[in-house]
């Protein structure tokens, strides 16, 4: 397939694996942020293809792994109220809350129901003008847009019945907080080059400085990811500390203006908790202005949730990089797809399930 | 605050077992392997039906018989290149296929909805008629309930089908052994793409058509000049990695296959980078594996290639040994991985 196999060619991926290996003369640990990224990297085995002194760590960027337990909590509250439909991307259906997940809810009755594109939430909201129908927007920068979207028709169509559960979270407070931890191992970023799409990344480009870090904005394929490991490896070795685009062919430096003016529009930053990592300051999204009526947290009266997550699995640090998720003492036998105890073992863009679904019996040797 | 303490790390709550139904029971995936392995099996237990194979062989004197039966919940019912009447015969007629049995006669049973369209329900019986007829089946019996409007969806069928074993063949899960060459009759994922296209109203420029068709021809055609087949399975819910794992599964053996020999059309490709979803999981109704000794690997693959339903058939694999029951796939940059089981459903990820 045009654009995607030129980015899969075997024989392209080994000369970037020898590149890579010549130039690598100290080990150095790697990160991508992007959970697409890492489900790339296990699914096609480029960790595999490194040289030994290559470390890839896989950041927090799954937005389905850090939403926190409480919203699942009030998201399944305001879906099994009889007047409302709940739209949810398919991702977020299985991920525990305290009690339950919304598969469960939809079980026990309430309407939930997947769709692709908050649109169409939106277009269910026109067709059921007696219910009240609720979105769950999830996501980073990338979803944004389109959410932001959403509510600014629903405004300007007055679609009164609309309205959304935001649990959007933002890329670069969440590196900060990675190299500010005092665990931190992370030496280089590949970027989520999906979220740069719309960012840009100039707003990488302090990030770089004050933290004398390597960040390569980073496509999703095979041949992107090598090339991206290629950039920031040669940056260490030559000590520099840069923002650089291997993502060209859908990046550029400013980003999409129009998709941020939206964002603006319709989103004030706030800070947010992460799931498995805590409160991070500026690092989320909310309503704001004459949008707040379509706040469903304000709507349902849930703003007030709080829910303990217990500390037995190790997503914090599968999240920021400190650990793998094969070192999970539960990782494959009390912590599976069917009975996972994180969200990263539930989302398609989760650490641990691309670990369990790829290489549950380690089959790299 | 310090961001120490910021990063304390925390988990959520394991989650029980449902203690309802979800649809991820009847994905095909783990969920559902776990229903039937720990709720139907051990309550019906019996030879038969524990040799888990498409149809369950019976023999009666000397002849055996194929037997088996499945329910059809498509929606919409009429989708680019079927319905949910044709897939109703040809769907029953497959599984009795893959049992080397000669289908010969159906039973229907329909579900409907009160309000459903009468003319509606005529497409769907005058596509089964034609269905049936193209392979030679007889629809010998039947029934009809009607259930309260919003107590169905429209409409359900179901339908079982017994078919003759007439070739001295026994095709079963358990005589896959290592050395077993894989075969492929075509490309795959085209029928869960094209329904799924209809149901989420997604257009793309090329209608992508189900590939909806019936096996028994093209598995007569196979049997009757490749003796050294052992097993063959069609590719339904949960897609080839779903029909790798359960064979791997029940006969103990470990396969490994090679992503870039599995035939994928482009605009199929193209819908699954678009929703996020692995057309190796998708959804086929016209497509099915050989496993088949190394011997007459060649051969088969000939036969298949001669018939209409086999023109982009490929060797995808091979059986590797019995130590793992896994099954491998080998990447497009050739890194091997584990090829699993979904838990349930596939979610299609969200950016």
């Amino acid at each position: 397939m045009r654009f995607v196999d030129e980015y899969r060619d075997a024989k392209a991926a080994e000369q970037y694996a020898r590149a890579i290996a010549r130039i690598t003369t100290k080990p150095w640990t790697i990160m991508e942020v992007c959970g697409g990224q890492t489900h790339a990297i296990v699914k096609f085995g480029i960790d595999q293809l490194l040289p030994e002194g290559i470390t890839l760590v896989h950041g927090p960027g799954c937005p389905v792994c850090v939403t926190p337990v409480e919203l699942i909590d009030k998201a399944i509250e305001i879906a099994a109220r009889p007047e409302v439909i709940f739209c949810s991307f398919g991702d977020m259906l299985r991920v525990p809350g305290s009690h339950g997940d919304l598969f469960a809810a939809k079980a026990a009755g309430a309407d939930v129901r997947i769709v692709y594109a908050p649109l169409d939430a939106l277009k269910i909201a026109r067709e059921n003008p007696d219910g009240q129908v609720v979105f769950f927007a999830i996501g980073f920068e990338t979803t944004a847009p389109a959410n932001a979207a959403a509510v600014y028709q629903a405004r300007q169509q007055c679609i009164g019945n609309f309205s959304m559960l935001v649990a959007h979270v933002l890329i670069p407070p969440a590196m900060e907080a990675i190299l500010d931890s005092p665990s931190n191992r992370v030496q280089g970023f590949l970027a989520a080059g999906h979220v740069c799409t719309v960012m840009g990344y100039t707003e990488y480009e302090p990030i770089a400085e004050t933290y004398a870090i390597p960040i390569v904005v980073t496509g999703f394929e095979p041949l992107d990811l090598l090339q991206g490991v290629f950039m920031c490896v040669k940056q260490l070795e030559q000590g520099r500390a840069e923002v650089e685009n291997q993502y060209n062919r859908a990046v550029r430096r400013e980003g999409n203006r129009h998709a941020q003016n939206l964002i603006r529009e319709v989103f004030e930053v706030v800070p947010r908790k992460w799931r498995g990592i805590g409160e991070i300051p500026r690092s989320g999204l909310r309503l704001t202005g004459p949008y707040g009526e379509f706040d469903a947290e304000q709507r349902f009266g849930v703003a007030n949730y709080a829910a303990e997550e217990p500390s037995e699995c190790i997503s914090g640090l599968v999240l920021q990089g400190a650990k793998k998720p094969h070192e999970c003492p539960a990782f494959g036998t009390r912590c599976t797809p069917e009975t996972p105890m994180g969200a990263p073992m539930v989302s398609s863009e989760g650490a641990c399930a691309a670990y369990y679904r790829y290489r549950h019996s380690a089959i790299s040797t | 605050m310090e961001r120490e303490q910021e990063f304390s790390v925390s988990c959520p709550i394991p989650l029980q077992r449902y203690p309802n139904i979800t649809l991820a029971h009847g994905a095909g995936g783990k969920l559902m392997h776990g229903l039937i392995e720990e709720l139907f099996l051990p309550a019906f237990s019996n030879p038969a039906l524990d040799a888990r194979h498409d149809s369950a062989v019976l023999s009666h004197g000397a002849v055996n018989f194929a037997f088996t039966t499945d329910s059809y919940v498509v929606q919409p019912i009429f989708f680019p290149g079927g319905d949910i009447g044709s897939l109703a015969v040809y769907g029953t007629v497959n599984d009795l296929a893959m049992a080397g049995a000669r289908p010969w006669c159906l039973s229907a049973g329909f579900i409907l909805e009160e309000g459903f369209p009468m003319e509606a329900l005529w497409r769907v019986v005058q596509s089964m008629q034609q269905a049936a007829e193209h392979v030679g089946v007889c629809i010998v019996t039947g029934d009809t309930k009607v259930v309260d409007k919003g107590k169905g969806d429209g409409i359900f069928i179901n339908t079982a089908g017994i078919g003759v074993i007439e070739r001295d063949v026994s095709l079963s899960p358990q005589r896959v052994q290592p050395g077993d060459v894989l075969l492929l009759n075509g490309d795959i994922g085209r029928h869960g793409i094209a329904v799924m296209a209809v149901r989420e109203g997604i257009d793309f420029e090329t209608e992508i058509e189900s590939d909806l068709a019936p096996l028994s021809g093209i598995v007569g055609a196979l049997l009757e000049e490749s003796p050294e087949v052992h097993c063959m399975r069609d590719l339904t819910r949960g897609g080839l990695a779903t029909a790798l794992n359960e064979i791997a599964q029940t006969a103990g053996v470990g396969i490994e296959v090679d992503e870039n020999r599995i035939p994928v059309r482009e605009d199929v490709q193209g819908a699954c980078e678009l929703l996020g979803l692995d057309p190796l999981y998708v959804a086929n109704e016209g497509r099915f594996i050989t496993f088949a000794a190394p011997s007459d690997a060649e051969r088969a693959l000939c036969v298949l290639r001669a018939h209409e339903l086999g023109a982009g058939a490929s060797i995808i694999g091979s059986v590797t040994d019995s130590s793992s029951s896994r099954v491998i796939i080998r990447s497009a940059i050739g890194v091997p991985r584990i090829l699993d089981l979904l838990s349930g459903e596939q979610l299609p990820r969200i950016c």
